[in-house]
């Protein structure tokens, strides 16, 4: 009896092997190697001075900036989200996943092509303007600034927020919408009190996939905030492919996942991660 | 005569091309206890669906107190429905769940509180304000779910199959709950099953439908002594369906032997559907002179609280016969059937109801 149960751990073990191995040589050791560069400088004696640089004006002026952008951006993804899911829900047809995947078409594609497209269509002389300018319409100038910046950043991580909320809104019982239509509800009322309430947890799911690798962008600022507009992703990569300087990139790395770890700790008291993985 | 609470005229209804209800016409009147009752894909569901607006009929009026309600959206209609599978809010408890309407409607706190606690006594959950959705029972859910209709005080109340999630013990006493409620309550109810059982013992009017067709509406008595049509006897309990032969009045001819009945005005040696209940089929000794048909015994069953059988008649006929008292496999017997006990029915006549195949309904004649 002993014997068989010791036989099948090592078996499972075996099965486990794989995945270890992955994840010590691709997650965990460059870990370590960040928070060893973030502690030392550049002689390899230890200092806090990377960690704290993370907070001297200019780098924190980039994270605020971020965390601006990436929240403004969240926000508008679930604003945009919430009537694209309700209407898929709506649509009883049976080519449903169609509609979906119209949505998800963006995401097969690569991002960069994605962001240079934008490029090219709002570019001062880019195709926007001249089909404005052929109408006669004012041009619109908002390349190089926050607002292309959002643009982007919503364009490229709404699919990221639809999938999880209309997944948790189309588990939702017709007869539970209907329940409150029927004790006299209107739309806004059953919206308010029903729909939202059980559709958190696909909310949560959304803002974690959105919020997230929005505040750590690089090249959808890059390329659409002229170069000028350093968000905290642009430093980083500015300190380890320009400066060189990889001890002081790390020490801003490690206080941003530091940050992030903190971000999803609170959105998973609201609830479990694990529940909901969608992707 | 009494007012109708809802009138139906002519609902014509279809999905993806097939129609569901085929213009139907229904009348409830105030305060009774009506049962729309059918096998699944009759048109009942359909049919309350667009009574509480969840559905609007491609033809036709729907009628509340007299009022053409036909596009009227739910939450402005004068009436609560109790869902299949409750339907309860999962993001609120108990009290939460009974308050919605009461807060929708921006009553006082004192008031709704008020009436939390009578609907939670009236459903026998005293003290289950707090309680999480997820902790009830089915039994309880289901007392939830009338509770949070019935403090809105609707003047109709739709319930679609509500028992149907309940095991067996459970659904005879809510069957009981039901009662007490329509009458302590004194509204209208409009109910939705499938089991026949349930209809007879609620209800004081059953609609008996079939693809999309009112079969029979009548009294539980009415349709189960004096169903119209074979499919309303085979439904509504076990039958033997005979084709027969109205001889003369009072006179009909079954398998070839004459039996007395009660029913007249059919004609001379018109054919005729014979229905006869198992259980009053009596089954005598062989040399019985009261016996009419001569069968053996072929079935038997035991059942509780009594014996099913069956008795193949010299052409072939098998009769179901229920009855205290056993006959033995082999036996040989005569059956006799008491004249009031012969329901007598015109054969099929319009093509939808040809379009029902008797033969197979009623077992193999």
């Amino acid at each position: 009896m002993n014997k068989k149960r010791s036989l099948k751990i090592n078996k499972n073990l075996i099965y486990v092997m794989p995945y270890t191995i992955w994840m010590f040589g691709f997650i965990i050791i460059p870990l370590l190697f960040i928070i060893y560069y973030s502690f030392t400088n550049k002689a390899g004696a230890f200092t806090l001075n990377n960690i704290f640089a993370f907070f001297s004006p200019v780098h924190f002026k980039s994270f605020l900036l971020s965390v601006k952008l990436a929240l403004i951006s969240t926000i508008i993804c679930i604003l945009l989200s919430y009537p694209i899911a309700l209407i898929l829900k709506n649509y009883k047809l049976k080519s449903n996943s169609f509609f979906i995947y119209i949505f998800i078409l963006p995401m097969w594609m690569n991002s960069l092509l994605r962001i240079f497209a934008w490029l090219t269509l709002l570019e001062k002389k880019g195709i926007i303007n001249l089909v404005l300018s052929f109408f006669r319409l004012p041009n619109i100038n908002i390349i190089n600034t926050e607002y292309a910046v959002i643009l982007g950043l919503v364009y490229n991580f709404l699919p990221f927020m639809i999938l999880p909320i209309y997944n948790s809104i189309i588990k939702i019982d017709d007869n539970t919408i209907n329940a409150a239509y029927d004790l006299g509800a209107n739309f806004f009322d059953t919206f308010k009190r029903v729909i939202f309430p059980l559709s958190i947890p696909g909310m949560v799911s959304g803002i974690a996939m959105v919020f997230i690798p929005a505040l750590t962008t690089i090249i959808i600022s890059y390329f659409l905030g002229g170069g000028e507009m350093l968000l905290i992703g642009n430093v980083i990569e500015q300190e380890f492919i320009q400066t060189n300087n990889w001890n002081l990139g790390s020490g801003i790395s490690l206080v941003l996942i530091i940050f992030i770890f903190i971000t999803i700790f609170i959105s998973s008291k609201y609830y479990d991660l694990e529940d909901e993985a969608v992707l | 005569m009494e007012k109708q609470l809802i009138d139906l005229i002519n609902i014509t209804k279809s999905f993806d091309g097939e129609i569901v209800i085929d213009d139907l016409t229904l009348h409830i009147r105030e305060n009774s206890f009506v049962t729309l009752l059918g096998p699944s894909g009759c048109g009942k569901t359909t049919t309350l669906r667009i009574i509480g607006g969840f559905a609007s009929p491609d033809k036709g009026q729907v009628f509340f107190n007299g009022e053409n309600i036909t596009d009227m959206p739910p939450n402005k209609r004068q009436l609560n429905t109790v869902f299949q599978k409750y339907a309860l809010f999962p993001n609120m408890n108990v009290a939460e769940n009974i308050a919605f309407g009461l807060k929708i409607k921006k009553k006082s706190k004192e008031y709704i509180n008020d009436k939390i606690k009578y609907a939670l006594k009236l459903v026998n959950l005293d003290g289950y304000e707090k309680r999480s959705i997820e902790a009830l029972s089915g039994g309880q859910q289901q007392r939830i779910a009338i509770a949070r209709a019935i403090v809105n005080e609707p003047k109709l109340l739709l319930l679609d199959e509500p028992l149907g999630a309940l095991d067996l013990k459970l659904r005879q006493e809510m069957q009981y709950e039901l009662i007490r409620l329509k009458n302590e309550l004194g509204i209208t109810f409009i109910y939705v099953t499938h089991d026949q059982e349930e209809a007879l013992t609620m209800s004081d009017t059953i609609v008996v439908m079939n693809q999309g067709y009112i079969q029979q509406m009548g009294t539980p008595e009415q349709i189960y002594n004096e169903p119209e049509n074979a499919f309303v006897a085979t439904f509504i309990g076990d039958s033997n369906i005979i084709s027969g032969k109205m001889i003369d009045d009072y006179l009909v001819e079954i398998l070839g032997k004459k039996f007395k009945c009660i029913d007249a005005g059919f004609g001379k040696n018109k054919p005729v559907d014979v229905v006869i209940r198992p259980e009053d089929v009596i089954l005598l000794d062989i040399n019985d002179d009261r016996g009419i048909l001569d069968g053996v015994m072929t079935h038997s069953i035991f059942k509780g609280e009594m014996y099913e059988m069956e008795c193949r008649t010299n052409d072939g006929f098998e009769w179901l016969v229920h009855s205290t008292v056993l006959r033995e496999v082999g036996e040989n017997v005569k059956i006799y059937v008491d004249p009031k006990n012969i329901q007598i029915m015109n054969k099929p006549q319009s093509d939808d109801e040809k379009a029902l195949d008797i033969e197979e309904l009623s077992g193999g004649i």
